[in-house]
């Protein structure tokens, strides 16, 4: 057929089937590459202090890398987002959608501090940190049981449940830091008995703890989900439930259980926070990762490895946005949240070009093709280097499956 | 001209090719059955004519003309209607509401009048048909006429009936083709979908065979014959042959005694089920879609509610007499009592689509080992000897099981239900949506499994292979027994007959 049909549609989108690893780990450097130039030009143009265009891009890495400090301080930042991701995975892969984290989280800083306030001096250190460890594993436990006992005996929506605990979480932190300082302004001052070892004298210092104790409940959890009974389980019920039914699964007790550790690890973020970190506690002080968390989650594909690297990078985009609101002066911090919210929007679409195909009509393709020439060659010149990333990934995966055989 | 003329259609998903360069043509006033084995491309083929799909490349005429149809919408300007295999209807809306919704007419909306037009058209080819009717109290054939009247409605010269049989009693699929030869004489043109040959012989001027996405070729019904449509189907010679062996010494295994059942939704499943499924034998379950087949099995597994009755098992072994009411899916299970249960949704039970072979052959034994750690390397050994003794087509034991074809699918998951050696085997649909050879490749499992002496409970919908498989056949209708017929003698009609007779209930 010789002639070009122009009535047929300007595109239309196909679902890939395979796609190299290459081509993936591309698609998702440009997704990133397109996020920041976009960020660069929204605060240059925005900026009353500079314009400086390239100044953004030091500017974002001076906010992480210029003093060993703050190095250490985004590891920290990192390690806590991990922590919080990695919580959130097994009641994820069950398909029960915990958007509770916030609220689990400060229910573990509350039994934290609970414990250091009432009892602290009464007791030596060492008992006091088992004590706030108890305490606020049991608080977040219980707060993420609640809804799971709802959800396995009454078929309760989990996702609107936990969501409104956060709330009342917040509310409750509130309220006993009020009732603790009735004349105060609604904040606390550090504790001082309880507080969790430091290393001094270091420049790593409070967070050399919390970064071992995330990567260490990292790998326990993904050996967990990867070579337990326990985790088969989750995922035999998270895939389809009447398999698990028709197997011989109790599917209430699997739900329960797994949502219990899944809180209690949100509670884990909960007790460092207050008890290794900050000494006290606050209604914001989940810094909203429980929500970030779940999307650290499902960028990596609940795959633990991958997850190391994203929450590295949203640390990264976090701390060095931050920077970027010094440096180019704005007052509003709002402004740079857009702008985080921008670079994470484009890596969270990188998914649908990973998924799906745009089919151009031939007419319209042409002129795609012209568009697309300087991506397309920086693409091809780089493609050696993301094959290898792509590999790197595919074969530890591959590896940790044969691990089990 | 032809009435509808398709030229080198393709349409690719991924790397899956699902159809090839097909040309294919339809006269007015004929019908023309589409055959082919499942994902042989059929369904898509037809969803492109139909605006659902935008082939790749290919050209579609209609009287002549190249038209581009880019939405159903489009397709029905062009007068070309499609009845989908899933019915496409609002629950609590009458026949005449679904019928007339997004209809644009010219001027006032007017349920009335349309009412009458439904009406017509019923009269005229004989649908029988209540307009008033709400969705959600009609039988499956009752919406089947809805939806095509519905196509009638609006216009359609050219119609698509993807597998309209597949739910239909014999008695019902007779009244269907007398519709359809009405509406050949009425000059509409239509393409019918099914796998069953006989209806294709029965019904079509013409049949058009695709093979793995490209098309074969096609015949005039009447100077072909099955074994030649098969032929063209599979690319080779198939033995359609089931060899039906007198059962060996058989022995009562399960006697059920007036079993009621509550579904989920708290109404009632089954209801006073009495039967006895003995060793070494093959008794056959045939009744329409939803009779209460589904039920019945998970009842027998452990999985459903049981209002009143018994299921006794009799233990082989000791001759042990064991009420499996009480018992647990694992602890029925442990007895020997294997169910392998496919309904349509292939995946829903029994696998996990999305987890590789060796996981899923794993379900069953994963709790061995007294430490949480699982042991993937006997499932992993037992996997390679399920996928080398069925011939299960995979990359590597590591493949998620989603990833494989239908046949295979089930090939894992009657292979890993038969490794136990069960003493009873249950399979629902067991053959739903494989081609012809997996389906003959099961047949023959089920039988291996009768000559070993387990009791086989096979649910199935097609009322040939019922009879010529099992030893007893066994009807349902509304969750009631209406019959319990040896399968040697029966005939197709008395199945059918026993499928919609209706028992009386005395409500309590």
């Amino acid at each position: 057929m010789a002639h070009e049909n122009k009535r047929e549609p300007l595109f239309h989108i196909v679902k890939r089937m395979d796609i190299k690893p290459g081509a993936k780990v591309g698609i998702k450097v440009l997704s990133i590459f397109i996020g920041l130039l976009i960020a660069a030009i929204f605060v240059v143009a925005l900026s009353p202090k500079s314009n400086n265009f390239f100044g953004f891009f030091g500017s974002m890495a001076s906010g992480v890398f210029s003093t060993p400090r703050r190095f250490w301080k985004y590891l920290l930042e990192a390690a806590l987002l991990l922590g919080v991701s990695i919580a959130l995975v097994p009641a994820f892969k069950m398909k029960f959608w915990n958007l509770g984290g916030n609220g689990q989280i400060l229910m573990g800083c509350l039994g934290t501090c609970v414990v250091m306030f009432y009892l602290g001096g009464k007791l030596p250190d060492p008992i006091l940190w088992i004590l706030m460890l108890v305490a606020a594993v049991a608080f977040a436990g219980i707060w993420a049981v609640i809804p799971a006992l709802f959800k396995a005996f009454f078929k309760t929506n989990e996702s609107l449940f936990t969501l409104m605990l956060n709330y009342i979480a917040a509310i409750l932190v509130g309220y006993t830091i009020s009732s603790w300082y009735p004349k105060g302004t609604g904040s606390m001052t550090p504790l001082t008995n309880g507080q969790l070892p430091i290393i001094n004298n270091t420049p790593f210092g409070k967070c050399f703890l919390p970064i071992v104790l995330f990567v260490f409940i990292t790998t326990a959890v993904a050996l967990y989900l990867k070579y337990s009974k326990h985790g088969y389980e989750l995922s035999v019920v998270g895939e389809s439930e009447n398999t698990a039914r028709y197997i011989g699964i109790n599917v209430k007790w699997v739900t329960i259980r797994t949502v219990l550790f899944s809180g209690i690890l949100c509670g884990l973020v909960g007790f460092v926070l207050s008890g290794a970190i900050n000494y006290m506690m606050s209604t914001n002080m989940d810094s909203n990762m429980g929500f970030t968390g779940i999307m650290v989650a499902w960028l990596s594909h609940f795959s633990p490895i991958v997850m190391v690297f994203i929450s590295l990078f949203i640390a990264f985009i976090t701390k060095g946005m931050s920077q970027v609101n010094e440096d180019f002066g704005f007052t509003d911090e709002n402004l740079s949240s857009v702008i985080t919210g921008i670079i994470f929007f484009l890596l969270i679409a990188s998914e649908f070009f990973v998924s799906y195909k745009i089919i151009w009509r031939a007419d319209a393709q042409k002129v795609v093709d012209k568009i697309a020439f300087p991506f397309v060659w920086v693409g091809k010149k780089l493609s050696p280097v993301f094959e290898k990333i792509g590999n790197f990934f595919t074969g530890l995966k591959l590896k940790l499956t044969k691990g089990g055989k | 001209m032809h009435q509808l003329e398709l030229r080198n259609i393709t349409k690719t998903f991924g790397s899956v090719v699902a159809n090839n360069n097909v040309s294919l043509t339809l006269e007015k006033g004929e019908i023309l059955s589409l055959l082919g084995e499942n994902g042989c491309g059929k369904t898509t083929l037809m969803n492109m004519i139909a605006g659902i799909y935008y082939p790749d490349s290919g050209s579609i005429l209609i009287n002549g003309e190249e038209v581009s149809i880019k939405s159903p919408i489009d397709a029905f300007n062009h007068g070309i209607g499609m009845i989908h295999q899933h019915f496409k209807l609002v629950d609590v809306f009458s026949a005449t509401e679904n019928i007339v919704l997004g209809y644009k007419e010219e001027g006032r909306f007017n349920l009335k009048k349309s009412a009458i037009k439904v009406k017509e058209i019923a009269d005229k080819y004989g649908f029988i048909i209540d307009p008033k009717k709400k969705i959600y109290d009609m039988s499956v054939s009752e919406k089947q006429t809805v939806e095509i009247v519905k196509v009638l409605f609006r216009g359609a010269d050219i119609l698509i009936l993807d597998e309209p049989t597949a739910v239909l009693t014999p008695q019902e699929t007779r009244k269907l083709f007398d519709v359809l030869r009405k509406m050949k004489e009425d000059g509409k043109s239509i393409i019918i979908i099914t796998h069953k040959l006989n209806e294709v012989m029965e019904i079509s001027d013409r049949v058009a065979v695709l093979r793995k996405g490209e098309y074969i070729g096609s015949v005039n019904s009447k100077e072909t014959s099955e074994s030649q449509l098969t032929e063209m189907m599979v690319g080779k010679k198939v033995e359609l042959n089931i060899d039906r062996t007198e059962p060996k010494d058989p022995k009562d295994r399960l006697i059920i005694k007036n079993l009621s059942t509550i579904r989920d939704d708290g109404l009632p499943g089954v209801r006073n089920i009495e039967f006895t499924a003995r060793s070494g034998e093959i008794l056959g379950i045939a009744g329409i879609a939803g009779s209460g087949q589904k039920e019945l099995l998970e009842a027998i597994a452990g999985l459903s509610k049981i209002k009143s009755g018994t299921i006794e098992y009799i233990n082989p072994e000791n001759e042990e007499i064991v009420n499996l009411c009480l018992k647990s899916p694992r602890q029925i299970r442990d007895l020997g009592v294997r169910l392998a249960f496919v309904p349509e949704d292939r995946l829903g039970m029994g696998l996990v689509g999305n987890m590789d072979l060796v996981d899923n052959v794993m379900l069953r034994s994963y709790e061995k080992g007294k430490l949480d750690l699982l042991d993937r390397k006997t499932p992993g050994k037992l996997t390679d000897q399920i996928v080398k003794d069925l011939e299960v087509v995979t990359d590597s034991v590591n493949t998620p099981v989603r990833r494989l074809s239908g046949g295979n699918v089930q090939k894992v998951l009657v292979g890993r239900e038969i490794a136990s050696v069960p003493k009873v085997l249950m399979a629902a649909y067991p053959v739903r949506g494989l081609d012809i050879n997996s389906s003959y490749l099961i047949y023959n499992l089920l039988n291996e499994q009768k000559e070993n002496g387990s009791a086989v409970i096979f649910v199935g919908e097609d009322l040939d292979v019922l009879l010529a498989l099992s030893d007893r056949i066994l009807v349902l209708n509304g969750g009631h027994i209406t019959g319990i017929v040896d399968a040697r003698s029966a005939t197709k009609e008395e199945v059918g007959l026993l499928m919609t007779k209706s028992v009386v209930v005395e409500e309590e």
